[in-house]
């Protein structure tokens, strides 16, 4: 009962590191650079939400409506100024002022929320399930944040297979001077990546809360990390991979921490990367791309 | 294009320059309203090191506030010996190098004394510079022994193992618990300090650890897996030797999972009643170990209290106070070694050392605080335990 217990709480912390892996994978295919301010977008969602429900006593549902609006705007905006403006420099240009970002938005909340903690009310009203009378208790948010993770990945593949944005975004993805001269807006499809990503952030930042209530401007960074070695371990750039991924790597830290050690949980993560890293340089699901010449 | 963002940046750095001079400018005009800015020769420099930014910056907030306060009472009181305080705090962001840097821009401005760093790695990393420099530093909140190893430092907080020690003397004499469990940051030297002394000091106590479990600062959101291990082993009581931002997220896991143990804490715990939106009642019934609570009824910590909440607009938490004390500290050691302020650095430091060992001082963290000349304070902690949603003298 322990191992099934353990396996669930990595499979919950896994599907939080697979939805914040989904922005990091959905950027890095399309506009080919790493978006490190993405963590930092969801330590603002959630703010956003705690200020909403918790401060101004507006329902759950409408909090979460504002954060995603909020991070979407705050995405585009950060592509608008930042990024823009950047591209066809230099990779590590991009690369440096991500990182500049992320510390604009940490120190930009400290200042406006102070360093203090702020405990996040769970927006997740669904009483725990008790399973073998008792001794296995899988809590509503758990499964609310496996569920969200399921639905989240198949709209994004539904989304890029079926639609025309989507597919404008698989043709940038290919070759983005090639799908610029079939007539599709590069700009726009970037900054259409940039919102959708950061719209999931906010979703990422409310159920990361939820399931460890603990809120500070550092908040997003040490999971954003995580997520994107998840989103490098399932493949960088496949929606599938980023999930596969972020739920293996949660699995993986829950159990060494049960049966190995609590102290070296993230040692023996980043040696099963490594691993797969020299097995398959491209990650899980990672596309073999043949370098051109 | 590229004109205009270069245009952009240099101008960014124009106003990010244009704005910390105005900072400055302001750090000195309140220095000034505040009557802590003097002529050298006629005044005590004191410097204050400690994060006004990061992750940290709470600590580091609440020392550089509490030793104001001290500060401008002294002040208003006439000064030490008739001289006034001059007290100005820089930031290191809880950083080894950035602390360096802060040491050096408060040697310029002419520092005799330093009060810090607030945490143990910048303490560490200044406590050299002090030794080269023959200057007295006292350090309200840097725990690990490592900080006093110079002989020059001295500290205001109990050291990590005896904190430990005393911990485990007093769950054992007060017969808390049979079995218990340790869940501890073991990348973070207080933390694994104290653990470890609380570990080995059992051995003699009429109580078992069953689980020692650590987490890092990089795996500090999920604590399932250990309050699970705790519950198999049968833990009546868990002891966290950790901060409060951690331990709240413990209280609330273990809440959700259904288990209901002891929870005992040291002074890292101060504080889990001030999180914001945190239900309190999770932590009803937890016992602290800690020198300073704020609503002890004495007269110096109700003054204390009210006058920082005045100012700053919050409760004070434990490290306001150390610092508070660190500065009387400086104070009753001065008046000891009557030392003045146009002696040098060295000469000031020598005496004060040798002073530090012959004072008394009754403080917000203890009374009767004796110094040994290693730079450990003597001092007992105080037992409180969370009672309808405040503090609770055992």
């Amino acid at each position: 009962m322990g191992f099934l217990s353990y396996l669930i709480s990595g499979i919950s912390l896994g599907s939080v590191y697979a939805i914040i892996a989904l922005g990091y994978t959905m950027v890095y295919g399309i506009a080919k650079m790493l978006n490190f301010a993405h963590g930092d977008v969801i330590m603002i969602g959630s703010y956003v939400v705690f200020c909403a429900v918790s401060v101004m006593g507006m329902p759950p549902g409408i909090g979460i409506l504002i954060a995603v609006v909020v991070c979407t705007v705050l995405g585009v905006v950060i592509e608008r100024i930042a990024y823009k403006p950047l591209r066809g420099t230099s990779p590590l240009a991009v690369l440096i002022t991500a990182i500049g970002v992320s510390y604009f938005l940490q120190n930009a909340a400290l200042l406006i929320f102070g360093a203090g903690a702020k405990s996040f009310t769970s927006v997740v009203n669904i009483p725990a399930l008790k399973l073998a009378g008792g001794a296995l208790s899988i809590s509503g948010e758990t499964m609310v944040t496996i569920g969200a993770c399921i639905v989240i990945v198949i709209a994004l593949s539904c989304f890029v297979k079926f639609t025309k944005s989507g597919r404008a975004m698989l043709a940038v993805s290919e070759d983005r001077q090639a799908a610029q001269l079939m007539g599709i807006n590069v700009n726009g499809t970037i900054a259409l990546t940039f919102a959708i990503g950061s719209a999931l952030a906010a979703i990422a930042g409310v159920l990361l809360c939820s399931a460890y209530p603990n809120l500070t401007p550092y908040t997003g960074s040490m999971p954003g990390i995580k997520a994107f070695t998840a989103a490098v371990f399932g493949g960088i750039g496949s929606i599938p991979g980023a999930m596969i991924g972020g739920i293996l790597l949660g699995v993986i830290e829950n159990l060494s921490k049960a049966y190995i050690s609590t102290q070296l949980s993230d040692a023996i993560v980043f040696a099963v990367l490594i691993v797969v890293l020299l097995v398959k340089p491209t990650g899980i699901l990672g596309k073999k791309v043949s370098e051109k010449v | 294009m590229k004109k205009a963002v270069s245009m952009f940046l240099a101008l960014a750095l124009m106003a990010a320059s244009l704005t910390a001079c105005g900072s400055n400018e302001n750090g000195g005009n309140n220095q000034q309203s505040a009557g802590t800015e003097g002529e050298a020769g006629e005044t005590f420099f004191i410097g204050g090191i400690g994060p006004e930014t990061g992750e940290n910056s709470i600590y580091g907030l609440a020392v550089r506030n509490g030793a104001q306060i001290a500060v401008d009472e002294i002040n208003e009181a006439g000064g030490i010996n008739g001289y006034q305080i001059a007290y100005d705090f820089q930031d290191d962001e809880g950083d080894a190098e950035k602390a360096i840097n802060a040491y050096n821009t408060l040697k310029d401005w002419g520092m005799q004394m330093l009060m810090g760093a607030v945490t143990t790695t910048p303490s560490v990393a200044v406590a050299d510079k002090t030794a080269e420099d023959g200057m007295l530093q006292i350090t309200p909140s840097g725990s690990s022994l490592d900080c006093v190893k110079n002989d020059n430092v001295f500290q205001v907080c109990f050291t990590d193992p005896n904190q430990g020690i005393e911990s485990a003397k007093y769950v054992g004499e007060a017969g808390l618990a049979q079995k218990v469990a340790v869940i501890y940051n073991s990348q973070d030297s207080y933390s694994s300090g104290i653990a470890e002394a609380f570990i080995a000091e059992a051995e003699n106590q009429p109580f078992e650890v069953v689980v020692s479990e650590a987490f890092t600062n990089d795996t500090k959101t999920d604590f399932t897996v250990q309050l699970q291990k705790a519950r198999d082993a049968g833990a009546d009581m868990v002891f966290l030797p950790i901060y409060y931002q951690e331990a709240s997220l413990i209280l609330q896991q273990a809440d959700s999972m259904g288990y209901d143990p002891l929870f005992c804490g040291g002074d890292g715990m101060d504080g889990i009643l001030g999180v914001d939106n945190f239900d309190t009642s999770l932590a009803e019934g937890m016992i602290l170990l800690t020198p300073f609570i704020a609503d002890a009824e004495d007269e110096l910590t109700q003054n204390f209290v009210t006058e920082y909440q005045e100012r700053y607009d919050e409760v004070p938490n434990q490290f306001a106070a150390d610092a508070y004390d660190a500065i009387y500290i400086f104070k009753a050691a001065i008046e000891q070694a009557n030392v003045t302020p146009d002696m040098s650095v060295e000469e000031i430091g020598t005496a004060l050392k040798a002073a530090m060992t012959e004072i008394t001082v009754d403080g917000l963290t203890g009374e009767g605080m004796t110094w040994e000349a290693g730079g450990t304070v003597n001092k007992t902690p105080r037992a409180v335990k969370i009672v309808d949603g405040a503090y609770q003298e055992m």
